[in-house]
């Protein structure tokens, strides 16, 4: 019985596969509004509700309001191809950098560097997924932007803080462009026997990454009693983070279908995401803490910014994306 | 029709570029005539407040503008007029005219404005001190209110002599309105309506 739907899915093409993961994500989606909505009837049926309560259930329903609207997002982008994909992600990295910069003291030196890393750097690099250039997309940033973005700002000669304002310069641009970028340049990957699927990897990997988040979220709610890092990031448990942890693992585990992996690899990447995504949220709150701010901005209702529901997605894409190169192309 | 759809793409694209958040500190936002005062920083300000009000308060709000860089030029002109329906001063101040009449036409005709006290742009975090306009206006049309609004990051985004913006994100802050107090001298009314802007930052 479990061979025969095992084989069924396997052998499903890949148009099939993508709609059947929309119409899983949707179903999740549905239950998970119903149950917010639930939840907000009983905190009105209430005669006194604790105003705690009630945040938590507001907050929970403009986050799935919120992710109703990125999944619709996510899936024209889809549907649009490689470049609809590509595009996204720019604009994505786009937010994130002027999220990233916004909070970061720069001085007027160096407005000529963040024009460029806006506007040239930007579209550049994401030309460079587009062609499938791999060899200069995985240095333009760590080698050729490195070293000029500094030397561009150097002829300002404005020698106050100019280390810590080059080094700023290059995080942001690091981990908004060059990390999150990871993600798309998923489609670039020649992998063995899984031509024309990648769409489906990438899929595969924003829904662990996202569902990773989700269910730490919610098992931490329910659950959640040591915290991990109050200082950092005070709704970080260990319980959240085993229970959502596991699922998100087991989860993976039985997505290998859409993916080049067996079962077991995928529950080994499955961690892999987890484990970059949790602590890609550990230090991206700490940046944001030592610059001052609790959200990176306001732009998804509910979530925060760009950059507080990306900062998963920079940490384990590089890595997801290395380790898939490595292993599974020729 | 094209002048709506003018409208609505430089409102999308003030938005994509610097966001323009509004934050209604001191006050909810209404549709009493109001005079909205700001920190001039950059050639993006006017846009950002104009974007960051409500659409309806929007329609009848009008920003100021130089007529000596609005007014020449096709384009300048469309966007100025139509588009933002700003009211074009003179800079240079003439002996036969002043200045200040058409801003006070539109206050008569009912019209909110924006205007910049400080007269000329630049790229600082505190506003310098105000010139005498916002006084005349203010004891003019006394029932008018009066609204400081700091605009918080155009400074970086823009400041003067670049050509290209930087995109981050402003918030653009409304403070609670104030009016001008019954024998209040100009100079002490100016400094209490920059420091209304300054307890904003």
């Amino acid at each position: 019985m479990l061979s025969h739907l095992t084989n069924m899915l396997e052998t499903l093409d890949s148009t099939h596969k993508f709609y059947g993961l929309i119409g899983a994500v949707a179903a999740l989606l549905l239950i998970a509004s119903i149950v917010s909505w639930v939840l907000k009837r009983g905190l009105l049926a209430k005669s006194n509700p604790s105003e705690k309560s009630a945040k938590v259930i507001n907050n929970l329903i403009s986050r799935v309001n919120a992710w109703w609207v990125m999944v619709a997002i996510l899936v024209v982008a889809f549907l649009a191809g490689k470049l609809g994909t590509i595009i996204l992600f720019g604009f994505i990295s786009y937010f994130a950098l002027r999220e990233f910069m916004t909070l970061t003291p720069t001085r007027s030196g160096d407005h000529r560097t963040l024009s460029l890393a806006f506007f040239l750097l930007i579209p550049l690099h994401y030309y460079l997924i587009y062609t499938d250039w791999y060899g200069l997309f995985s240095i333009l940033i760590p080698v050729y932007a490195f070293l000029l973005m500094p030397s561009i700002s150097v002829l300002a000669q404005d020698t106050e803080h100019f280390l810590e304002r080059a080094a700023k310069i290059q995080w942001g641009v690091m981990i908004a462009i060059y990390c999150i970028s990871h993600a798309p340049a998923l489609l670039l990957l020649p992998i063995t026997n899984f031509e024309g699927q990648n769409t489906l990897l990438l899929f595969y990997f924003l829904l662990i990454v996202q569902l990773s988040d989700v269910l730490q979220y919610v098992f931490g709610n329910l659950f959640g009693k040591t915290k991990i890092a109050p200082v950092v990031s005070p709704n970080k448990t260990l319980e959240g983070l085993i229970g959502g942890g596991l699922s998100t693992i087991l989860v993976g585990a039985s997505l290998w279908w859409i993916t080049p992996f067996t079962p077991l690899q995928s529950a080994g990447m499955a961690a892999v995401i987890v484990t970059m995504g949790f602590l890609g949220g550990l230090v991206m709150s700490a940046i944001k803490r030592s610059l001052g701010a609790k959200d990176w901005g306001n732009m998804i209702e509910g979530h925060g910014g760009m950059l507080d529901r990306m900062d998963s997605v920079s940490f384990a894409a590089p890595i997801f994306f290395h380790l898939v190169r490595y292993y599974f192309t020729p | 029709m094209f002048t709506k759809f003018t409208r609505l793409t430089l409102i999308g694209l003030v938005r994509l570029l610097v966001g323009a958040h509004p934050r209604w500190v001191g006050a909810a936002p209404s549709l009493t005539q109001s005079i909205y005062f700001t920190n001039h920083t950059s050639h993006l300000d006017t846009l950002a407040l104009w974007v960051a009000l409500p659409a309806k308060i929007r329609a009848k709000t009008r920003p100021v503008a130089a007529k000596d860089y609005w007014g020449h030029g096709k384009i300048k002109r469309f966007i100025a007029l139509k588009v933002l329906n700003a009211v074009l001063i003179e800079r240079e101040v003439s002996r036969h005219s002043d200045p200040l009449a058409p801003l006070l036409a539109a206050l008569a005709a009912g019209d909110s404005l924006i205007i910049f006290p400080e007269g000329t742009r630049k790229a600082q975090v505190e506003p310098s001190d105000f010139k005498g306009g916002l006084y005349h206006l203010a004891e003019a049309f006394p029932q008018v209110q009066l609204v400081p609004v700091y605009l918080d990051t155009l400074h970086r985004s823009m400041p003067k002599g670049s050509h290209l913006p930087v995109p981050l994100i402003c918030t653009v802050r409304f403070g609670a309105a104030l009016a001008l107090q019954a024998n209040e001298h100009k100079k002490a009314f100016l400094t209490r309506a920059r420091a209304a802007i300054l307890s904003l930052i």
